[in-house]
């Protein structure tokens, strides 16, 4: 995936270097010397109106000698704006090295109101910049922000650029500017080229357009436009909730896996298993300082090595909290949840006793940071991407381990029926520890996924706990699909709600509707056939 | 209790002369006692009682209440709620809000509205404040809310048959989702802040020696009425169909009984007991927020239970004392072990003390024939294994 990451990345880089522009040693044209001399003005409303001026009439050529005065390399003498660059002194308007230092060669210095104006001026600059990245940002900066006295620079900007991806801000930007103008034409040119954004500020530009436009036909193109944004809104805000419903989902789907197979087969709902997650999280942690300190190098690998080791410390965990607790609990299944709560407190006031109370950080590798940006503002970050697909291969060992292995056969042979498994020689006791286990470790690595998007602290599964059982309620028990289907729909549903209603009533809201699924439906989404119904 | 003397006497017989014993030694210690030697021997008296003893005993009073009202369900009805500290919190949340009121402008902000409104820049009540200002209508409400609550939400529960381990993480998540809500500022409760600084209550000072020992005593006369009550449905043919309900109620349904309003009866009532609890709770500790309705405060009341000896009305009472007496110790001398304590507890109890502390007295002593026991065989202190099968 990382390869494949740095080809698509390359590309464009390699295609913009081409379409860059003069280096900027060269200056492409010369600058006017009245305008630079403002440069050198007492006053600072002067000097702000010779940069923005500079900068409208060269563009990127304006841009070392507008650094050198962010710089403080800018100096005057007798009239002669010079730019020093090391040693040498150059004449600010041709760009050639001076012979000899000029007498009474003065330094320009600027105060903080300059220093905004001049920082404000380079960074609208910076879409002349080679590197295509820099220039993007400029552009989309721009977008957002733009001020009419840019409008030469953008159409200089938009005459150099082939880059499709920077181009798009550049005319929104561009169109912003000119539906402000007096020309009737203009403004539906502009109208029309903002109807191609995607944007919350483009969206209320034009509800603005098509309420204060005085010409009809404008009026009615502005409204047309703004449909057009609006659709393209309401898609972006539907894939990025229907994403991050799924990789919240996959997290869920994580915790609750193993918590079904636990419930499955011994009956017993494990209220530490939230603190499992936790286990896996700060073992993710401890592998990350252990690379920082001895593999500095191969730090954005840690995440891969952490996958064995949070699993081990999970399933370490749950095989102890097997044997000693749960395995004297099973026909009592209401004392084991205050047993295994018990546990849960044990545990968080471990980790506060041994990584302190504070959360700690896990930081992304850095081929999970940015993200893919499938439309103009829906970006899915890769960590999230990384997530989903962890999730679905963690699910697909767990499918496969329980259909196709021996143990697995096993494990179902005891989920459906203890007593009969027990008298055909299944030795229920060590499948009971080995399930428990399992399930305790993929807790581990849901956990370690979730130190990828949240914080990793002490209670941090307390949070997921809840959450993780309304899935195995609402799937059923001992039922891989119905927990697949449960965590993924209710992890798309509370994102969706949360657009509509904020994340605090989506929450209620999710839990009410369990309350009332279960009413219709006590067995889950997935009942298991012919399980006893009362006991 | 106004009703005729014929109507008092099964409640009198329910309980044994050994039991109306404790509860007059009781009820001469908290209304006589304590008094007297809070409000009558000088500060500096080696006999004389604290403010902080006697708000930690009446606190401690009203969490004995709810493990009272957490026993009649699970100790004798087989239900485990996970959310008892809802109908607690519910009740605390009722009366808090007369006590808001009753600031009237000696707040921060010297306002009608109570002071977290102003903040929020409220400018009136919403409905549901209505009223809150008579002290009899938030009583009522401390008891209806909670009741309420309970009532609908056991009706849907109960009528399909959500049972065991599946009604416990149900009543978790009631609770859970009712702290999120009320964590909210918009839901018109405080938000995180909750409910404080309290000036008076029915008129009197909050904080005066006298209201105090007047909480105080009224808290335990509560517990003591609660514990008169539950000895006695626990006793009655009522108590039976508990029981029944909780060792075999697919064989209850059978013989004919519909359990549907045995459970929904003694759940409800159940809610109002810890409603009452937590109204006589808010004013003594001078605060009430949403964290008392989180899933860790309402799993403490079942360890609280579970510790003393669930199926035994003494034992819930015992084992609130000493959990919270523990608790007290504990968050003064070395916080940091405070969970791991309550954590082993949680284990060792169920582990190796399924009947309680009461289980293990009677254990060790044969039990004498009362004439109580003989005449109801009350007290299920079996193996644990027949309680919640």
């Amino acid at each position: 995936m990382r390869l494949l990451r740095v080809l698509l990345l390359c590309a464009p880089c390699l295609a913009a270097s081409h379409a860059a522009r003069a280096a900027p040693d060269e200056p492409a044209k010369r600058l006017d010397p009245a305008v630079l001399a403002g440069l050198a003005a007492e006053d600072s409303a002067e000097k702000i109106e010779a940069i923005r001026a500079l900068a409208i009439q060269a563009g990127p050529g304006a841009v070392p000698v507008l650094q050198a005065l962010a710089d403080d390399r800018l100096q005057v003498a007798g009239g002669r704006v010079l730019v020093a660059d090391g040693e040498a002194l150059r004449d600010a308007a041709t760009g050639a090295i001076l012979p000899a230092p000029p007498d009474g060669a003065e330094a320009v210095t600027i105060n903080n109101r300059v220093r905004r104006a001049l920082e404000g001026t380079l960074s609208a600059l910076r879409v002349f910049d080679p590197d295509r990245t820099v220039r993007l940002a400029a552009a989309t900066s721009l977008a957002s922000s733009v001020t009419p006295e840019l409008l030469p620079l953008l159409d200089e900007a938009l005459a150099a650029e082939r880059d499709g991806a920077v181009r798009e801000p550049l005319a929104l930007a561009r169109a912003q500017v000119l539906l402000r103008s007096d020309d009737r034409a203009a403004r539906l040119d502009a109208v029309r080229a903002l109807g191609e954004g995607a944007t919350r500020n483009v969206r209320a530009l034009l509800t603005a357009a098509a309420a204060d436009e005085p010409d009809p036909e404008v009026r009615a193109a502005a409204a047309r436009s703004l449909g057009a944004v609006e659709r393209r809104l309401l898609l972006a805000d539907v894939v990025n909730s229907v994403f991050s419903g799924l990789s919240l989902g996959s997290i869920l789907l994580l915790a609750a896996l193993g918590l079904a197979i636990t419930y499955g087969i011994m009956g017993v709902i494990n209220m530490a298993h939230g603190e499992l997650l936790m286990v896996g999280a700060y073992a993710g942690y401890a592998v990350q300082t252990f690379f920082r300190r001895s593999f500095p190098a191969a730090q954005d690998v840690y995440v891969l090595a952490a996958i064995p080791v949070a699993f081990a410390a999970a399933f370490t965990v749950g095989v102890l909290m097997e044997r000693l607790v749960i395995r004297h609990l099973y026909r009592r299944p209401l004392e084991s949840l205050l047993a295994t709560w018990g546990l849960s407190l044990v545990l968080i006031q471990t980790a506060r006793a041994v990584f302190g109370a504070q959360n700690v950080q896990v930081a992304n590798p850095s081929w999970m940071s940015g993200g893919v940006s499938v439309l103009p503002s829906a970006v899915l970050p890769w960590n999230r991407i990384a997530i989903v697909c962890f999730s679905a291969g963690v699910l697909l060992v767990t499918w496969l381990l329980l259909q196709k292995t021996r143990l697995g056969m096993f494990v179902r042979a005891v989920t459906q029926n203890r007593a009969m498994a027990g008298c055909v020689g299944v030795p229920t006791g060590r499948v009971d520890s080995l399930a428990f286990g399992l399930g305790a470790g993929i807790a581990g690595l849901g956990g370690l996924a979730l130190a990828q998007i949240g914080n990793v602290g002490p209670d941090m599964g307390q949070l997921y706990v809840v959450d993780s059982f309304m899935v195995v309620v609402l799937g059923g028990v001992g039922q891989l699909a119905g927990a697949v289907l449960a965590a993924l729909g209710l992890g798309v549903a509370a994102k969706f709600l949360e657009g509509a209603t904020g994340a605090v009533v989506a929450k209620i809201l999710v839990l009410a509707f369990i309350v009332i699924f279960i009413q219709k439906r006590p067995q889950g989404l997935f009942a298991l056939k012919g399980r006893a119904v009362e006991g | 209790m106004t009703a005729r003397s014929s109507l008092l006497l099964p409640l009198f017989r329910a309980t044994p002369r050994a039991g109306w014993w404790a509860v007059a030694a009781a009820a001469a210690l908290a209304f006589v006692v304590l008094p007297a030697l809070h409000l009558l021997v000088a500060p500096g008296h080696p006999l004389h009682v604290s403010d902080h003893v006697v708000t930690v005993a009446g606190k401690i009073a009203c969490y004995a209440t709810v493990a009272v009202a957490l026993d009649l369900v699970w100790g004798y009805a087989g239900i485990l709620s996970l959310g008892h500290g809802l109908f607690f919190a519910l009740g605390g949340y009722a009366f808090g809000m007369y006590l808001m009121r009753s600031i009237g402008r000696d707040g921060v902000y010297q306002s009608d509205l109570p002071d977290f409104m102003v903040f929020l820049d409220w400018k009136e009540l919403p409905w549901f404040w209505h009223g809150t200002d008579h002290a009899a209508w938030a009583v009522a409400l401390a008891v209806l809310v909670p009741g309420l609550v309970a009532f609908v939400f056991g009706w849907f529960a109960f009528r399909s048959r959500i049972r065991g381990v599946y009604f416990s993480i149900i009543t978790q998540a009631l609770t859970y989702a009712a702290m999120l809500l009320f964590f909210r500022n918009d839901t018109g409760f405080g938000g995180n802040n909750g409910f404080t600084d309290f000036k008076r209550i029915f008129g009197f000072p909050i904080a005066a020696p006298g209201t105090r020992v007047a909480l105080f005593a009224a808290s335990v006369a509560v517990l003591l009425g609660t514990l008169v009550l539950c000895r006695w449905l626990v006793t009655s043919p009522f108590g039976g169909v508990l029981r029944a309900v909780r060792d075999g109620e697919p064989r209850l349904r059978c013989l004919g009984y519909e359990p549907l309003w045995f459970k929904l009866g003694v759940w409800t009532l159940s809610a109002v007991l810890c409603g009452v609890a937590g109204a006589l709770y808010v004013p003594q500790v001078g605060i009430i927020n949403p964290s008392e309705m989180s899933t860790a405060a309402s799993i403490e009341i079942a360890i609280w239970v579970a510790v003393g000896g669930r199926g035994t009305l003494v034992g819930a009472v015992l084992g609130a004392v000493l959990v919270n007496l523990a608790k007290s110790w504990f968050t003064k001398a070395m916080p940091e072990l405070w969970l791991f304590f309550l954590g082993f507890l949680f284990v060792a109890v169920t582990l190796f003390l399924p009947g309680g502390l009461v289980g293990l007295l009677r254990s060790r002593r044969p039990r004498r024939p009362t004439p109580a026991s003989v005449a109801a065989p009350a007290s299920p202190d079996g193996p644990a294994e027949e309680v919640t099968a």
